[in-house]
């Protein structure tokens, strides 16, 4: 069963006034458990405001949400269990840190949940590891780490919420391409080791590439395709029409092509085009 | 949301009213309300109403937009009805039941502060509704610019004001954030006690000061690096001109303003 499916979902801001905008248009969506989902669009193509309907944050203007088969927004008391089920990693998470230590504020989603302190404990230790935040850090202010270090701690703070669906919107937007690395590697790991769905809202189509099994494209509020991230990107041109890329080593093989050389696959990772090129050269 | 709220409540439009230099219409509003208060019967009042409605036509703000911004003055305006209903015992009496007293004359005090009141609002929204908030304070600017003279830092407190009003929008967006992202965590703000509500505030102000502060080394930065140095001898990119039209509007003005001390005399 697909743990998140929507029907016709709309989202309107400002109606009624002179600002009003249609951010989400009539979306049609089902993601079934355990994919690593890339969700990727222009900016302003109503990305951001799909995702905040996922855990509940945002009421549909129309249209509904499912979670798990269950209907989102029936029952307002049963939002909040949502939001555990569902973790919403905002961009830029590093600025919702307010406790004093890192410890604690880990520990403000899993104390939310109700869980006793030893289970807390477990789970701040666990992604701590797993974020890569040494026991050191976690005594520190969280106002006195690096932009880095920040948000590994924000996101171990939803992370350790063990939600089933884990949205994260931009988690390495801002950092060093070696910040960058580390993170899409931890969540990775973290897909691969909890068996649970993931949904990566990113602009760098390489990023994409390497870490996604599907991808979601929004376009102008609509939902303009959800399938592999091998068909999607076979679909170059239409992407480019929308103003977003196909990853670089792509295009350069898609060039490679139109000037004559003979491959059968689509290349959309370095990795790939490493065995690619060998093959090619053997075949020489 | 906090987004839906209307702060600074600018309506942006192209009509005339909009037109008006932004100086004139401060000036206009100030004679309007005065208008207001030199009439003294329903008829000068009456000429009020005439102003008030046509120049509300005139503007084209929405009539639902116009209530919301009299709604929060409502209970005031139902508190003075009763008072002047109940306390004025001159005239001759309508009700007379145990302590409770009402005359005719009562009645019509109470109507005339009503209409008042309302006409004032109106009118007086129909500047914030009408000009941008950055107009207004330049505008400010211009009008006290006089104080200078006597050491007032007049450009200070206007920079002071437009930086604030830039910034109600951001920290507004910002706190939006904040409290989505710690409801994703399972922050709890709508349901227990006062104290625990006022409790559960405290992991959106800490991001939100935090944020402030740093908007606010940001803003001094970037002010520093274009070298800004104060009021003195800075000049504008929109330049404040009267035109055709702000004649108009003050001709319009001076034309009802006459009518209700015309009225007044007859009465």
């Amino acid at each position: 069963m697909a743990i998140i499916k929507t029907e016709n979902l709309t989202y309107v801001y400002g109606d009624g006034t002179p600002f009003r905008k249609v951010a989400v248009d009539n979306v049609d969506l089902e993601i079934e458990n355990g994919e690593m989902v890339g969700v990727i669009g222009h900016t302003g193509s109503g990305k951001s405001t799909l995702i905040q309907h996922f855990n509940g944050l945002l009421k549909p203007t129309s249209g509904s949400v499912y979670i798990d088969g269950e209907r989102l927004w029936d029952d307002k008391a049963k939002l909040r269990p949502v939001r555990f089920k569902v973790g919403l990693v905002f961009q830029y998470p590093e600025y919702q840190l307010f406790e004093e230590t890192c410890y604690k504020d880990i520990a403000f989603g899993p104390k939310n949940m109700g869980l006793d302190n030893a289970e807390i404990d477990r789970r701040i230790k666990e992604t701590a590891r797993m974020v890569g935040i040494g026991a050191d850090v976690l005594d520190k202010s969280p106002f006195e780490l690096s932009g880095g270090q920040k948000r590994r701690v924000a996101i171990a703070g939803v992370m350790a919420m063990e939600p089933q669906v884990l949205i994260l919107d931009e988690p390495a937007s801002g950092l060093d391409p070696k910040g960058r690395d580390q993170i899409l590697g931890l969540i990775r790991e973290y897909h691969q080791q909890k068996k649970n769905t993931v949904l990566l809202v990113s602009h760098s189509m390489e990023d994409i590439a390497k870490h996604t099994t599907k991808i979601l494209v929004m376009n102008k509020a609509k939902l303009f395709c959800y399938d592999d991230t091998v068909k999607v990107f076979h679909r170059a041109k239409e992407l480019e029409e929308m103003g977003l890329a196909v990853p670089q080593i792509t295009r350069v093989f898609n060039r490679l092509r139109s000037m004559g050389i003979q491959f059968d696959d689509d290349v959309y990772t370095t990795k790939y085009a490493k065995e690619l090129l060998m093959r090619l050269l053997a075949d020489k | 949301m906090i987004k839906d709220m209307t702060i600074g409540q600018y309506f942006p439009g192209k009509s005339p009213v909009h037109r008006l230099d932004a100086r004139l219409k401060i000036l206009l509003t100030i004679a309007f309300i005065v208008m207001l208060f030199v009439a003294d019967d329903i008829k000068g009042l009456g000429v009020g109403i005439a102003f008030t409605f046509i120049t509300f036509i005139i503007s084209r703000i929405p009539l639902k937009m116009m209530f919301k911004s009299i709604r929060p003055i409502l209970i005031i305006i139902i508190i003075t009805a009763m008072l002047n209903l109940f306390f004025v015992h001159t005239g001759t009496p309508l009700v007379e039941w145990k302590f409770i007293k009402i005359t005719d004359k009562g009645v019509e005090t109470a109507v005339f502060m009503v209409v008042r009141i309302l006409c004032l609002i109106v009118g007086t929204s129909l500047l914030t509704y009408t000009s941008s908030p950055i107009d207004l304070t330049d505008a400010i600017e211009r009008l006290l610019s006089p104080l200078k003279k006597i050491k007032v830092p007049v450009h200070e407190l206007a920079m002071m004001m437009t930086i604030a009003l830039r910034f109600i929008p951001t920290l507004l967006e910002e706190t939006d954030k904040i409290t989505s992202a710690q409801k994703a965590r399972g922050a709890d703000m709508e349901t227990g006690s006062i104290f625990k509500r006022a409790k559960a505030l405290i992991p959106i102000l800490i991001p939100l000061f935090v944020s402030s502060f740093r908007h606010a080394e940001e803003l001094a930065l970037a002010m520093e690096c274009r070298c800004y140095h104060g009021g003195e001898g800075r000049t504008r990119m929109k330049q404040l001109h009267f035109k055709l039209i702000d004649l108009w509007g003050t001709l319009y003005l001076v034309f009802f303003f006459a009518g209700v001390i015309v009225m007044n005399k007859i009465g």
